[in-house]
């Protein structure tokens, strides 16, 4: 999960890390009022979570109360990339002599932690590779402070700096470990005058996995936004997901919306994917992605089942998962049967394919057969059985 | 090669529900074949009792004393995994397949780095097993016996699958058309797993019972990327073909899609991307799922 940039600046300064002063308000006379105690220009700040703020026009730079409760006002409320504003930041504006950009992430190769530094921070940080310095790290102890300091000096900076960004990296390692991060970013990090090293930016995005495990520091922070960098969830998505929390036996979910008319019901994952590509590959337009394995209860495939099938728009609904290990197959074909009626259409019609080879296949054949369905087996693979659910779309529809 | 066939098996976690599944069918297939069997359980509190005829031990020493496993599998939840793994390894297991999903990636990252130091083997988290056809097979990998019997036969090409199901998948359709299997692994769906593609391709490398490999890759991570600039730096003696599904994923910017591993962000981890890199490297990529039996020795 993504945290929002004050959510961000919370945490990390729990681990020695310095960050600007930051009110964060909900409406244009909060803002203004901010602005007042600050005394001086300062910078209004969209709380939204995801990267790439300035260029949206989500940062704004106003020179006293007036500017900021203008500016509050234009914010509040707008929407970007598909979220809407619901608090800003505002901070009082620094000067400050350069920016670095300080970030720990997962190296997927060396399959370890890395720090990462470079000279370029702020916004253009992605363009300027060229001089960043990198150390994966043990994820046991995290980085030493000498670590930091042979990465300030690999990217030129010396003296009160150099000690300060040593620092400032072995606690950034420090808090990407105990909080179980994916990413822990500051960017910018300023050198102001005197060398005072300073936090204007934050961002950090926690392990889903590990959430059970850091609730009493993600608790206290409230509402966590969004947890997808992609767009909002839609309702079929939002319902897809309830039904799969209906029962913690297997999966029947992970539904992304597509604007098609032939309804996907696919898994295990792999498969799920590989099936996506083929049915567009023919030139059919699939309605939903979608994921089911593990043997999901009878109830969760119905619920699954009737779902997609009541999308406005979808004409029928191919059910192909790969050669089944755990999932049951005559789980599945019950599942699919009563979802098929519940959503008021016949079987023979509704279904187009049916291909769920291995565990209890035979069963699933007979319940299948007994409903005008023919089940396909391994001897169609899953390109052919894609094929083969695109041509029936046209057929019926002549 | 992974998974001598003289090799004792390990079960951590084995009365869990699932697990106590699993041991019926690994039993089931090993009693067939006549290959490497389990040979003792642990589940911590419950020493002394027995599953599917297995002892159950409360700790992995007194395992390793009384059996002297070299294998295990773990089946415990998340949150237990890390101790599990640690618990393997402390006492010279070898090769340890941990198939619980949903393992926070630190936990990952602390087991590999502890199997580095020990020589241990790791395949997963969020796998489901590994299998040498007619030898033995490790995990819930083809199921019940009479499908492992259907899906997979004793061959030559290697199978590398970052998804459980389509290891099935395309050993069964390999077997259909009279191509059997040297092993078949299931690598697991995480970003951050054990032995990766590159690993893998290294240790069959040596293997004189395997002349082929099927790798199916997804989006997101960087293993066939890795795989790509090892075979560009040391050319494989194995004939490669690779099937990459999820090209719908690259215009989707960080939309996650099952696996843990499947998203692309800001251009990283495209199937365009490591279509090309695994093309340039010499490996035969498939368009199509059937077009994977490109040149495979029978």
């Amino acid at each position: 999960m993504r945290l929002l940039e004050h959510q961000s600046k919370d945490l990390l300064s729990g681990f020695g890390l310095s960050f600007t002063q930051s009110i964060v308000v909900d409406s244009a006379e909060a803002a203004r009022a901010a602005v007042e105690g600050l005394a001086g220009p300062a910078v209004l700040k969209a709380q939204v979570p995801f990267g790439g703020r300035g260029k949206a026009g989500a940062v704004l730079f106003v020179e006293d109360e007036h500017g900021a409760e203008e500016a509050a006002a234009q914010l509040i409320g707008k929407e970007i990339r598909g979220v809407k504003i619901e608090t800003i930041s505002v901070e009082p504006r620094l000067t400050f002599e350069r920016e670095l950009y300080l970030g720990i992430t997962w190296d997927t190769s060396a399959k370890m932690p890395v720090a990462l530094l470079s000279a370029a921070g702020g916004v253009e940080v992605e363009s300027a590779h060229g001089s960043m310095a990198r150390r994966t790290f043990d994820p046991n102890y995290g980085l030493r402070a000498y670590e930091g300091r042979e990465m300030a000096a690999e990217i030129g900076l010396s003296g009160k700096v150099l000690i300060g960004v040593g620092h400032s990296l072995e606690k950034l390692s420090q808090a990407f470990l105990a909080l179980d991060a994916i990413t822990a970013e500051i960017n910018p990090l300023v050198v102001t005058e005197g060398s005072t090293l300073i936090g204007l930016d934050a961002h950090l995005e926690i392990d889903d996995d590990a959430a059970y495990r850091q609730q009493t520091r993600l608790a206290p922070l409230g509402e966590i936004v969004s947890t997808s960098a992609g767009r909002p969830p839609t309702p079929l998505e939002i319902e897809a997901q309830r039904i799969d929390a209906l029962d913690h036996r297997g999966v029947a979910g992970r539904v992304v919306e597509f604007d098609g008319d032939l309804g996907l019901l696919i898994g295990g994952g792999g498969a799920s994917l590989t099936v996506f590509d083929a049915i567009q590959r023919h030139g059919g337009n699939p309605a939903n992605y979608c994921e089911v394995g593990g043997n999901p209860t009878e109830e969760k495939v119905a619920a699954l089942t009737q779902l997609l099938l009541s999308k406005p728009g979808v004409r029928k609904l191919a059910v192909i998962m790969n050669v089944v290990n755990n999932t049951r197959a005559d789980v599945m074909a019950r599942g699919v049967l009563d979802g098929v009626r519940a959503a008021g259409l016949n079987p023979a019609e509704a279904i187009s394919v049916f291909r769920i080879p291995g565990s209890w296949e035979q069963e699933a054949r007979d319940l299948l057969a007994a409903a005008g369905v023919e089940a396909l087996g391994r001897e169609v693979s899953l390109d052919a059985c894609a094929k083969l659910a695109v041509e029936r779309m046209s057929i019926h529809a002549a | 090669m992974l998974l001598d066939p003289g090799a004792g098996i390990l079960v951590q976690g084995i009365t869990g529900r699932e697990a106590a599944a699993m041991v019926e069918d690994m039993l089931a297939y090993a009693a067939e074949s006549g290959g490497s069997r389990i040979v003792a359980g642990v589940t911590p509190g419950k020493g002394g009792q027995q599953v599917h005829g297995v002892p159950v031990f409360d700790t992995v020493a007194e395992a390793v004393a009384q059996h002297n496993p070299t294998v295990s599998v773990v089946s415990v939840p998340a949150p237990a995994v890390l101790d599990a793994a640690l618990e393997a390894i402390a006492h010279g297991i070898k090769l340890c397949l941990i198939m619980t999903e949903r393992v926070p990636r630190l936990d990952t990252s602390r087991v590999l780095s502890a199997a580095r130091g020990a020589g241990c083997t790791v395949i997963g988290p969020n796998t489901l097993g590994l299998i040498r056809p007619g030898i033995a097979k490790l995990g819930t990998i083809g199921g019940r016996v009479d499908n492992v019997r259907r899906s997979f036969a004793p061959g030559r090409v290697a199978v590398l699958s970052r998804s459980g199901g389509m290891t099935t998948e395309i050993a069964s359709f390999l077997t259909s058309h009279g191509i059997g299997q040297s092993i078949a692994v299931g690598v697991g769906g995480d970003p951050i797993v054990g032995a990766d593609f590159t690993d893998l391709i290294d240790l069959l490398e040596e293997d004189a019972a395997t002349d082929a490999v099927v790798i199916y890759g997804e989006p997101g991570g960087t293993a066939e990327e890795r795989l790509s600039e090892r075979l560009q730096k040391k050319p494989s003696r194995l004939r490669i073909n690779a099937f990459l599904s999820g090209r719908f994923v690259d215009d989707l910017e960080g939309v996650r899609f099952g696996h843990a591993a499947v998203m692309v962000e800001g251009g990283r981890g495209s199937v365009r991307g490591k279509t090309a890199a695994l093309r340039e490297a010499g490996v035969f990529v498939a368009d199509a799922f059937d077009d994977i039996l490109e040149g495979l020795p029978a």
